[in-house]
Formats: C-alpha cells, sequence, structure tokens
C-alpha cells in the first residue's frame, strides 16, 4: 500500500524554501517501514540545514531503502544504480561537480551481501558523502531472506534459522578507516536527524547504519531489527545535537566540562555530545571498536556517533582539480592546443 | 652463398622474458624503421613476469606488407630451454645465431650458424653486475648489425630514443652493441643471403602501439574520467593515459581530469556510467574478462542513456584463457552483452592510426548518442609496435550532444523531458548534475519510466520507449565511421575484415592474384551497426568471406542476422590460435572453400 511520506509546508529556511521543497513522491514502501522515517528525517535535516536541493545529488543501489531517494529532494538529482553497485556509481558521478553534496541511501543486502567490496573501497577512498544503511536484516524487496546483517539464530518464517554470524556495518566501517561512523534507530527520528544533520556537514564519507525494522519480514518482538528490540535496547552512545555553523555554539548551562564534547565539521558546524553513561571519546579508533565489540557482548544496541576524523583528505582532494566544474568545461580546456600534436608525434619513433 | 636477399625477410629472437629482451628487440625494430625498410614486430610472450621463453619477430617487407608470417628465416637464440625448438624453425637456407654457452647439439647442416660470446661481452661491459644480464641482450643487436648490414647509427638513435636521451644507459648499451658488432667483424665469415639497405618507404611514418595511440586520441577527444583495472592486454591503455593527461591536459597546473584505478571491472564500469551521468567524458579501458563483469552496468547505461566509451583490447578465451596471446573471439560478446534487449555502438580500429581516431570520435558519438560505446581492439593492435600514419588532430569539435544548461532551461520555461524525442533522430535531451535551474533535476533508473523519467510499468510506455531506442540506433549507423572499401570492376568475390586482420588480408589479395585465385573486393570494417554500404558490398558479390581471428565466425553470424536475405552468401574464414592471422593461411582458407 502506497504511504505519503507526510510533510507539512511552514515557514522559510535561510534558502527561502519551505519543507515542501524538500518533498519526494508520495512513498510506494508498506506502511510503518522504518525507511519511511528515514526518508521524513532527510528531509527535516535538508530543511533544517538550508541545502537548496539542486546541490545535492542522491544515490542508490536496489531495494526497498534504495527506492527511498524518490521519496525526498525531488528537485535533486538522483540515480538509482545496479545492486550493490551505489558505491561505485556515486564515486565516479561526484566528479562531475565537486562543489555538490552526495547523498546515498543502500541497504543492509545491498551494502553488505552484494556489495561489500565496493562499500569498502567507497570508505578507504573516503569518497565525500553520506553513506546511509537502511539495516533491517533481511532483504525486504525479494520478500524477506536473510541479508549479511541478520543475527546469527534468527528463526523467520519462510526462511528457517541463519546459521551465519551477522556483518556489523560500523565494525566494517570502522575497519575500512571510514571517517564519520554512526548508528542509529528508525525509531529515534531526532537522533537520525542530528545525525544526517552532522554527516551532511562531514567532508569525507560518512557512514550512517541506521536500524530500520521491516514490518513485513522482520519484525518480531526479540529480533535486533525490530521496533520493540529497538526501543528497548537502545543506548545511545551521548545525546546529540547539531549546532549550524552559522549560529553561536553555546553549550547548555547543566552539563558540567568534561560532560560535553563538541566536534568542529569541516564547514565550521559543530556535534555536541553530552556525555550520558560514560566518557566515550569519538576520535579514537581503537575505542570506538572496543566499544561495539562490548556492546555486541552486552546485547545492546549502541547508538550515536562512534567515530569521527575531519582531518583525512578526501578522494576529490587528492586530485587536484580546476576550480570550475568539471562538468562545465568547454572544447578550450578539453581538447589540446592544435600545435601540440606535432610534438606528440615527434614523441613516438 | 645463394642470391642475396635484401629487406625482405623475418628475424626471430629467443630469449627468456624478464631479462630485458624487449629494449634489444625494438631497438633492432626502429632502427630498421629508421633505415626506411617496411616493418612490423610481434612479441609472443608468456603470462608470466620472468622466466619463460619469449619470441619476438621482426618482418622486414620491402613491399609493405605488415601481417605475422608463420616462417622465419633468420632465429637468435639466448634461451638454452627453446634452443631446439628455435633451431627448427629456421627456414631452409636461414641463419641461426646462438649464445655460444649454450652446448648443445647443432645438428642442421641447411642453414648459417653463427655462435655469439654474450656472456664474454656482456661481462666486458661497463655496468654494474645487476645489470649485466639486460645488457648481454644487446650482444646480438651488434652481431645482427654486422651481419645484416645494420646503420649503426640508426641503432644509436633507437636507444637514445628507448632510454628518453639519458647519456649514461645509452653509451653502455651502445657500448655493447659496437664490441659485438667488432667482434663478429673480425670472428665470423658470412654465409647467409640476407642483408638489409636503406629504402625511403617509411617516410613520414611513426611507430607506436595501439593502447597508446588510444590514450592519446582520448585525451584529444577530451576524456575526464577513467575507472579502470589492470588486465592485460589492456593495462597499458589507462597506464598511457597516466602519462599524456598530465602532459597535455593541465590547466594552470591543476587537473581537467580525473584517472582511477578501481577495485575491480563491476566498479571500473559503475565508475564510469556515474561519471558518464554527471556529464564527464568518461571511459574505461578492459580485455574480455573484464566485459564480462561489466555486463550488467553496461545494460543499465544503455537503457538509462548514459554516455561511456569502453575499450575491450581482446585476449584469448576465459579468465585466464591465453592472457597474452590475441584473438578477436570477444566481438559476440560484447554485441550481445547483458540483460534485455539492447543494442551497441561498436568501433573497429584497424590500424595504430584508427586507434587515436577512435579514441576521441568514441568519446564524441557516445555523448551525441548518450549511449554505450565500445571500441574493440586487440592484443596484437594494442600492444605491438606498427608503423603507422602520424596521428592527425580532430578535423571536427568537441561534439558533446544534446545537453541542456541553466540558460536553455530559462528560454523553455523549465520545460523539457528526458527521454522525449523532439528532434526525430531518437536522441533526447539530457541535463546534468549542478544544473541549478529548478526544473533541471530528474532520476536516473533501470526500472521503466515514461518520457519524463518518471516511474512506469506502463507496458505502452515501455514498447514506446524501447522503439525509440531502436530508432536511436540507427540514427548511430549514419553517423559511425563508414567502411573503407577496395574495389575493382572485375572482382569476383568480396572479403569483409575488421580490426588488426587488416593487413593479412591486404597481402592475402595478392597472394591469391599470384596463386590465380579469384579477383578479390576488400570491405574494412569498421563500425557497428553497419551502415548501408556493408549491405551494398554484400549484395554485389556472390560470394563473401569474412575473414576473423576467432573459432566461430563471430562477424558472420552478426552479419548474417543483420541482413537475412544475403546470409547465405557469407563464409568464414575464421581461425583462432592465440597468433595473428597470416596472409597465407587467410589465402589457403578462401582458396579451399574456392574450389568446393
Ligand atoms: C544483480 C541483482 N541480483 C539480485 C537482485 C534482486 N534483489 C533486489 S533487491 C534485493 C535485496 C535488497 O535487500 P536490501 O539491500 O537489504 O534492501 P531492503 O529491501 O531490505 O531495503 C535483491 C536480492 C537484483 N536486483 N540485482
Ligand atoms: S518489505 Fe519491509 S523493507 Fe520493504 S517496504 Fe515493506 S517493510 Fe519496508
Ligand atoms: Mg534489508
Amino acid at each position: 500500500m502506497a504511504t505519503p511520506v507526510p510533510v507539512t509546508a511552514g515557514p522559510l529556511n535561510k534558502a527561502g524554501l519551505s519543507r515542501n521543497d524538500y518533498k519526494g513522491l508520495p512513498s510506494t514502501l508498506c506502511a510503518g517501514c522504518g525507511h519511511n522515517s528515514i526518508a521524513n528525517q532527510i528531509i527535516a535535516a535538508c530543511y533544517e540545514l538550508d541545502i537548496v536541493p539542486e546541490t545535492l545529488v542522491k544515490f542508490s543501489g536496489i531495494g526497498c531503502s534504495s527506492k527511498s531517494p524518490t521519496y525526498f529532494l525531488s528537485r535533486s538529482f538522483g540515480f538509482n544504480g545496479l545492486h550493490g553497485r551505489m558505491a561505485p556509481l556515486a564515486t565516479g558521478a561526484i566528479f562531475g561537480d565537486t562543489r555538490l553534496r552526495a547523498l546515498g541511501v543502500s541497504g543492509d543486502g545491498d551494502t553488505a551481501s552484494i556489495g561489500m567490496g565496493g562499500f569498502k573501497h567507497l570508505i578507504r577512498r573516503n569518497v565525500p558523502m553520506t553513506y546511509i544503511v537502511e539495516n533491517n536484516g533481511v532483504y525486504g524487496l525479494t520478500k524477506g531472506q536473510f541479508s549479511a546483517t541478520a543475527e546469527v539464530g534468527l528463526t523467520l518464517k519462510h526462511q528457517g534459522t541463519n546459521p551465519y554470524m551477522p556483518v556489523d556495518i560500523c565494525m566494517e566501517a570502522l575497519a575500512s578507516s571510514a571517517t564519520f561512523v554512526a548508528r542509529s534507530f528508525a525509531g529515534d527520528p531526532k537522533q537520525v536527524k542530528e545525525l544526517i544533520k552532522a554527516a551532511l556537514s562531514h567532508r569525507g564519507i560518512a557512514v550512517l547504519d541506521i536500524i530500520s525494522p521491516c514490518v513485513s519480514f522482520n519484525n518480531q518482538e526479540n529480533t535486533l531489527h525490530s521496533y520493540t528490540w529497538g526501543k528497548d535496547h537502545e543506548a545511545p552512545l551521548h545525546e546529540i545535537s547539531f549546532v549550524p555553523a552559522l549560529d553561536e555554539i553555546e553549550l547548555p548551562g547543566e552539563f558540567a566540562e568534561g560532560d560535553v564534547r563538541e566536534v568542529t565539521l569541516h564547514d565550521g558546524s559543530a556535534i555536541i555530545l553530552k556525555k550520558l553513561e560514560r566518557d566515550y571519546d569519538p576520535t579514537d579508533r581503537g575505542e570506538a571498536m572496543q566499544m561495539l565489540e562490548q556492546a555486541e557482548r552486552d546485547n545492546v544496541l549502541v547508538t550515536g556517533l562512534i567515530y569521527i576524523d575531519t582531518s583525512r583528505p578526501t578522494l576529490v582532494d587528492g586530485f587536484n582539480l580546476v576550480e570550475t566544474p568539471l562538468n562545465r568545461l568547454g572544447e578550450a580546456d578539453l581538447r589540446p592546443a592544435r600545435e601540440t600534436i606535432d610534438k606528440i608525434n615527434a614523441l613516438m619513433f | 652463398m645463394s642470391e642475396k636477399i635484401t629487406n625482405n625477410f623475418s628475424l626471430t629472437i629467443a630469449t627468456v622474458n624478464g631479462f630485458g629482451s624487449q629494449t634489444a628487440n625494438v631497438t633492432l625494430l626502429r632502427a630498421l624503421f629508421k633505415m626506411g625498410i617496411p616493418v612490423s614486430g610481434k612479441n609472443l610472450f608468456p603470462s608470466n613476469v620472468q622466466g619463460l621463453p619469449t619470441w619476438y619477430t621482426i618482418r622486414l617487407s620491402r613491399d609493405g606488407f605488415t601481417a605475422r608470417r608463420d616462417e622465419t628465416e633468420i632465429v637468435v637464440t639466448l634461451n638454452p630451454a627453446s634452443f631446439a625448438r628455435d633451431l627448427a624453425m629456421v627456414q631452409p637456407g636461414g641463419a641461426f645465431f646462438y649464445a655460444d654457452d649454450i652446448k648443445l647439439p647443432l645438428e642442421r647442416k641447411d642453414i648459417s650458424a653463427y655462435p655469439m660470446p654474450v656472456k664474454a661481452l656482456a661481462r666486458a661491459a661497463d655496468v654494474s653486475s645487476n645489470l649485466r644480464d639486460y645488457i648481454a641482450n644487446m650482444v646480438y643487436v651488434g652481431v645482427l648489425a654486422h651481419i645484416l648490414g645494420i646503420d649503426m647509427d640508426k641503432i644509436k638513435q633507437a636507444l637514445a630514443f628507448h632510454f628518453h636521451g639519458k647519456e649514461q644507459p645509452i653509451a653502455s648499451n651502445f657500448g655493447v652493441v659496437q664490441a659485438a658488432a667488432d667482434w663478429a667483424k673480425q670472428n665470423l665469415t658470412k654465409t647467409d643471403p640476407f642483408w638489409v639497405e636503406p629504402m625511403d618507404k617509411t617516410d613520414g611514418l611513426i611507430m607506436a602501439d595501439g593502447n597508446t595511440a588510444a590514450a592519446i586520441g582520448s585525451v584529444y577527444g577530451g576524456v575526464q574520467f577513467v575507472g579502470w583495472y589492470p588486465i592485460t592486454p589492456a593495462s597499458t591503455l589507462a597506464e598511457s593515459l597516466n602519462v599524456y593527461l598530465p602532459m597535455l591536459r593541465k590547466k594552470d597546473g591543476k587537473q581537467t581530469y580525473a584517472v582511477l584505478q578501481a577495485e575491480d571491472e563491476l566498479a571500473a564500469i559503475g565508475m564510469t556510467v556515474g561519471a558518464g551521468w554527471s556529464g564527464l567524458r568518461a571511459m574505461t579501458s578492459t580485455s574480455g574478462p573484464g566485459i564480462s563483469l561489466m555486463a550488467e552496468y553496461t545494460g543499465l547505461a544503455y537503457y538509462a542513456e548514459v554516455p561511456i566509451v569502453i575499450w575491450n583490447v581482446q585476449r584469448v578465451g576465459p579468465s585466464t584463457g591465453l592472457p597474452t596471446r590475441t584473438a578477436q573471439g570477444d566481438l559476440t560478446e560484447t554485441y550481445f552483452l547483458s540483460h534485455g534487449d539492447k543494442q551497441y555502438v561498436i568501433l573497429l580500429p584497424g590500424s595504430v592510426n584508427e586507434c587515436f581516431e577512435f579514441g576521441w570520435k568514441a568519446l564524441d558519438l557516445a555523448e551525441r548518442l548518450q549511449t554505450p560505446v565500445f571500441v574493440l581492439s586487440d592484443l596484437d593492435l594494442g600492444m605491438n609496435q606498427w608503423m603507422t600514419e602520424p596521428f592527425k588532430y580532430p578535423d571536427m569539435p568537441i561534439d558533446r550532444g544534446k545537453v541542456l544548461w541553466e540558460a536553455d532551461l530559462e528560454r523553455t520555461n523549465g520545460v523539457w523531458a528526458r527521454y522525449k524525442d523532439v528532434d526525430g533522430d531518437g536522441i533526447p535531451w539530457r541535463t546534468v548534475p549542478g544544473n541549478m535551474h529548478p526544473a533541471s533535476a530528474w532520476f536516473g533508473r533501470g526500472t521503466g519510466h515514461d518520457e519524463n523519467a518518471r516511474y512506469t510499468e506502463n507496458s505502452r510506455e515501455w514498447e514506446k520507449n524501447m522503439a525509440r531506442l531502436k530508432k536511436k540506433y540507427d540514427t548511430a549507423r549514419r553517423l559511425v565511421p563508414a567502411p573503407v572499401i577496395e574495389a575493382s570492376a572485375d572482382a569476383e568475390v568480396g572479403i569483409i575484415a575488421y580490426g588488426s586482420t587488416g593487413p593479412a588480408v591486404e597481402e592475402a589479395r595478392v597472394l591469391l592474384e599470384q596463386a590465380g585465385g579469384p579477383k578479390t573486393a576488400f570491405l574494412r570494417l569498421r563500425a557497428l551497426p553497419c551502415s548501408q554500404e556493408v549491405g551494398e558490398f554484400v549484395q554485389k558479390y556472390e560470394r563473401i568471406y569474412v575473414v576473423e581471428a576467432n573459432r566461430d565466425g563471430q562477424m558472420r553470424q552478426i552479419l548474417s542476422a543483420a541482413l537475412p536475405d544475403q546470409a547465405s552468401k557469407l563464409r568464414s574464414a575464421c581461425h583462432s590460435d592465440g597468433l595473428p592471422l597470416t596472409a597465407k593461411w587467410v589465402k589457403d582458407s578462401i582458396l579451399s572453400q574456392e574450389v568446393k
């Protein structure tokens, strides 16, 4: 059944746009699908960040999750590529005009099964893009087969019991030297939104693993990718607020120094992490891995900003490209001058 | 000594790969070329890095024929492992040069045999000990120079070219060449009939390999993005781009291009499609096994109408097949690649010069037609050095095809439709990311779409769109390079060939006449889809031989389907053993079918 993504037009943002300008087509996903609420938070995040839709490019692979780029930002260019192949598609496409922001939406099957190779190489190249994995532990679109993130021992009606260890997307991202790794839960819209905003402001690869229950094929109460389990076992690392560059960064008074950690992103905006349970340093990769390991043992769903490194150059930084977007260069820049051909022929023998 | 044979023989050099014989071989080839003698060189190398036998054949042809020959009059060997085979290879009356440290029986009495003190002369050379094995190859250059009469100055020129004018290596290598020539003069008596003499048949020509030419052609074609993955024999194409792009395409020290080595061919093509979609002149290069992995994205690019160029430098068979040998066996793989209905434009360069030309033309065609354009080369064309016409500056401005920018959309008040055939040629207009007009964006996809790129599963929309794509392919028919036809009024049979088999066919036509065979007309195909001339040519002759280097007669299959009412006239002269076709084989194949 088609469920329209509910969007309410309201006041204009600094880009002079209303929320409506960030809308997409009505969603054709199942009512209650976690992917829908993520699409809504993408809309909210882009609206709040005053992003002009034409300056953002959308990508996806194949799956229910990968369909969702049509449900937000109709005014943005987008390409729904192949199953498991969003990574190279986006890698090539960002060179067209490197001033644009890239946002990709993939699934757990799309990323961690068929697309694992491309995913990891995208990360190690630090391709500047936000990469959202809408993680439901199953293949939604092909009707409920296990994906690579399904937990071991999970029993589904038509699939039997999954005998294999799950892939942890955040762990894979960390192992591949991601510069931004976060996890969230579709049932926690505020955190999803803040993390998307931070991801969109990060320069480099930002991997966002969002547990996004599939209400049709994997939403039993006791499974990792269900709403109830997520709600019961979610343990946020911090409370997160994203502060845009233009606002004055004001730390909330009731928290003592040391309880608050501020991470400045490349455009001057900041994420403020309020300590909840313990001191957690999202700039320490070793600690991040250890924390994920511990969470798995404790059977908790840790959410929040797991790791960030704002210092590494992006793929594009390594190319020393001309200022003009490559896709606007004309013949004068693309074809060497006529007199060069004799020199080239002289270089032959 | 029998009668002098000048500038008309083949010379094969047998060495162990990985020890630098390629430098010596190419030096010989270049020196002969600079003497004005038509030459061609074929490298027959094994698929390993060091230690296996490797052969290099240079053909000198006063008449200018460049196809491979099976026969070899002169053999040089430094390799004990292949010695017996090398010796047996020499044509009766030929000459055999061998390293004198090989103590193996030399039983033939019908040839001239010359020992060469390879080790001794290399030891005496003025180089560090780790370079001895490499420089040892210069010994046969010097011995051959003396015995055959190769101009020492031209050898020096060739070395200077090879070592980019660096004095030290030029001097030490030439020192060994000179010492070997001097040694030969004092110690050998010429008993063979082979000589080289200067000619003027290479004036105005250059020497290059097809991959380098393809890379340079692409640079002049404005290539902006290259995603690639290493595979012999295609690797040197992308590697050459990495040489010539920085040389020719920087603006104020900054790049107007990006080359990215991908993690596999799935990614190489994915990146290329992404770049093509985002408005860049995008290409990739690979060989048959890589093409297999590129199937899915190529099919999507056809359907989503994304301009990309894919070079397929063919080798033999599966991965690994005969990875260092040549064939034209990927034609149907490429032509029929991917799911569902699709039709690709395939360019078929027949010379190094055409590799250059199609390098830029392919990018124009891809953007004009908004479709994947393949260029089918092969190892023989791509990796061997050929004499060729100098590269000619493109005679047409760059064609970016139908792209709408902000100003265009302002004029139309934002009214446009991504997949609408407004011009009647089947080619729609497109916009690319970065266009800031609020009506510019569209969503690329493999799913069914209407004229406005909107998702639809409507059957009529699907068929309408597929019909337009077919119409676009007919437009391509008029835009692709036309075939080259050599016909005479009295020709009895037609020959169709393409790519690197052209030279063998050219020579075979002469051999056929000499053998009292039929007079032939020749059509060299340069692209698919076939233009009108192909049908007309086939119409004219009772029998058409389609000559190609594969087992199944793949082009004959394609032409039979394209010209069903003429199909019964088409005959195959096809053969694939990893080596370039010889003129003699082509002649024999046609003659044997003519008597039937
Ligand atoms: C090459 C290829 N193989 C298989 C498929 C079929 N397929 C479509 S979506 C999908 C799985 C999607 O799972 P996931 O990425 O987790 O997305 P979800 O639907 O769960 O959001 C599969 C196997 C395909 N489209 N292409
Ligand atoms: S099948 Fe599952 S993943 Fe797909 S739309 Fe429905 S709920 Fe979402
Ligand atoms: Mg899934």
